[in-house]
């Protein structure tokens, strides 16, 4: 029997406490309820949502800032026609590509080094909740710059708004598909550094291969353009400037974004979980 | 009085790192190395060392963050080596970074916290409003945790930490960089929780004074080991038959007055600090010599005192520095 410190004993320790928290002989003691799924999926998009006022805004515009200069710049190369709407849905994804897998895989590999996953591995929360909840909030800060950047390309290239209603498809899918990877290329990587240069290359090969039309591209690039998710995003947005798109085709490259979508998140999610405990 | 946590043999050992360019490698750590620890219910039990010892590697593995090696964790009857995702369903885990809440304002990161411990939205925000009246945050409930100063944003930390009441709490370096009202308040409210729930708290420290005043029980932890364990006035019987004497020379010592370089020997020196532990006669005969004749020139100030948890530890053999006491 062991010597009870006298403070622990003190008067104050009330009788109903003992029957809460004291465990009958040997049983453990019940343990507190999980989280649940959606609540805490809720919980964790609205407090990431709740960073854009105050670190993510200044990136947002530049994200989109970036895009319409690129299709000011290509409207000296580009007359028109196919060409032209390659560059309007390739820049508007990209600002997708730049929140969505940039700014999200730096920020898990930031959370990663700098130890901020103990928070969320020391909570009952599923896996899933924190990065599924990261990512719905970074692709949903990608909507405004998207639109502006759809909208003002096809102004500038004179092409048709009647589809543009798509992007209530496209964001979501190229947003979960590029953030998914963003997040985990963010909790993959081995340093926070390389976290980094990996989103900056993810959002480089995104510019490239979805700004630049694709038959102007050499073979082996091609090839490369077709296993980038942020790809079908934008041929899926490109068709839908056709005055009948063929819809078929766009549902197709819809659905190879949210294949990816769901892989590259249950990747994320695994790697997580990976990240977590140590 | 039941025991809330039982830790058996842990062991950790931190494989040796290779070397890269401009990078020398490491040889292994064994970061904790065979630790034993009974916490019983209701008690603040301490974790006392410098930098380095272990702490936080032994309180990783309590929560789960970490597999041990080998050894038992066992919480409230629950094996968290094999069930670390437990941990999370009987802890309440204070860490000693912010980063994942740095960017949300005091009240959110209580409440979303409060959320993610499984708390329905309603009983999270009146929880939130509890705990950030009860720690005084309640005015600055709507500024991000970055704009906080160090002592705040910890205790906005701590506000999280509270939200979603569990059994244990274990809280790494809490009160750093706190103002005194802070760190009132922290203990306040943990003085409160055990009261009125019975709660168990496992605090972990290298705040020499924080261990004296608050602490129950604590554990003294060097490179890893338990060097030894009993409530703090315990620990000091060890060397209660020593006085503690602390000389500061104005330069240098006077190493040409024989009494002074006589206690030389047993001086642990730092600067023109010196510190002694003597046994009271010895104690009286070396500030006679100092305070008399040649040496009381050279003396800036001199101060005599009864042992701290910090001559414990030294007794113990632990190792000079790392210990603050403020």
């Amino acid at each position: 029997m062991s010597i009870v410190p006298a403070e622990a004993v003190s008067g104050r320790v009330s009788t109903a406490a003992e029957t809460v928290n004291e465990p009958a002989d040997g049983a453990p003691a019940p343990l507190a309820p999980r989280a649940r799924l959606l609540p805490s999926l809720a919980a964790v998009y609205r407090a990431q949502l709740s960073r854009a006022r105050v670190a993510r805004i200044p990136l947002l515009f530049v994200a989109t800032f970036q895009s319409v200069g690129i299709m000011i710049l290509m409207r000296g190369v580009v007359d028109g026609g196919d060409e032209a709407r390659a560059v309007v849905a390739g820049s508007s994804v990209l600002v997708v590509a730049f929140v969505a897998l940039n700014l999200l895989a730096q920020y898990f590999g930031q959370l990663r080094a700098s130890g901020g996953l103990d928070h969320y591995a020391t909570l009952p929360v599923p896996p899933a909740a924190v990065v599924l909840g990261a990512a719905g909030a970074y692709a949903s800060f990608t909507v405004p710059g998207t639109a502006v950047t759809a909208v003002a390309g096809s102004v500038l290239f004179q092409l048709p708004l009647t589809h543009l209603w798509v992007l209530v498809a496209v964001i979501p899918l190229s947003g979960a598909a590029l953030a998914g990877l963003g997040a985990a290329l963010g909790l993959l990587a081995p340093r926070q550094e390389l976290a980094t240069l990996l989103g900056q290359l993810g959002m480089s090969a995104a510019l490239l291969l979805g700004v630049l039309p694709a038959d102007r591209l050499p073979g082996p690039i091609g090839y490369a353009r077709d296993l980038l998710p942020s790809t079908y995003g934008v041929e899926a947005l490109a068709r839908t400037f056709d005055a009948r798109p063929d819809w078929p085709v766009v549902a197709f490259d819809l659905a190879v974004c949210a294949a990816v979508g769901v892989c590259s998140l249950a990747v994320a999610t695994w790697a997580y979980r990976r990240a977590a405990v140590r | 009085m039941s025991t809330v946590c039982v830790v058996r043999d842990l062991v950790k050992t931190y494989p040796a790192a290779r070397g890269r360019r401009g990078v020398p490698g490491t040889s292994a750590v064994r970061a904790t190395d065979g630790v034993s620890l009974d916490v019983r219910r209701g008690e603040i039990f301490g974790l006392l060392g410098p930098n380095g010892a272990g702490k936080s590697t032994l309180v990783r593995q309590l929560t789960g963050l970490m597999r041990p090696d080998s050894g038992d964790v066992e919480v409230l009857g629950h094996d968290l080596v094999r069930h670390p995702e437990r941990a999370s369903r009987l802890i309440g885990y204070l860490g000693q970074e912010s980063t994942a809440l740095d960017e949300l304002t005091v009240a959110l990161a209580a409440e979303t916290t409060g959320r993610l411990r499984g708390l329905s939205l309603r009983v999270a925000r009146a929880e939130r409003d509890d705990v950030l009246a009860e720690l005084g945050l309640t005015e600055i409930a709507g500024r991000p945790l970055k704009k906080l100063s160090g002592g705040q944003r910890r205790l906005a930390c701590f506000a999280a930490a509270l939200v979603g009441e569990r059994p244990v709490l274990v809280l790494d370096e809490p009160t750093t960089g706190m103002d005194p009202v802070a760190r009132r308040a922290v203990w306040a409210a943990v003085d409160r929780r055990r009261a009125e729930h019975g709660v168990t708290v496992l605090l972990v420290t290298h705040n020499v004074i924080e261990a004296e005043t608050v602490l129950d029980r604590v554990a003294v932890l060097e490179r890893g080991r338990v060097i030894a364990c009993d409530t703090p006035s315990g620990l000091k019987e060890e060397v209660a038959g020593e006085v503690r004497v602390e000389l500061v020379w104005r330069e240098r010592a006077p190493l040409d007055v024989p009494e002074v370089a006589a206690l030389r020997d047993s001086a642990q020196e730092s600067g023109r600090r010196w510190v002694l532990r003597l046994a009271p006669d010895e104690a009286r005969a070396a500030v006679a010599a100092v305070t008399g004749g040649a040496a009381f020139a050279a003396l800036d100030d001199f101060t005599l005192a009864t042992p701290s948890l910090e001559d414990v530890y030294l007794a113990l053999g632990g190792r000079a520095k790392g210990l603050v006491k403020a």
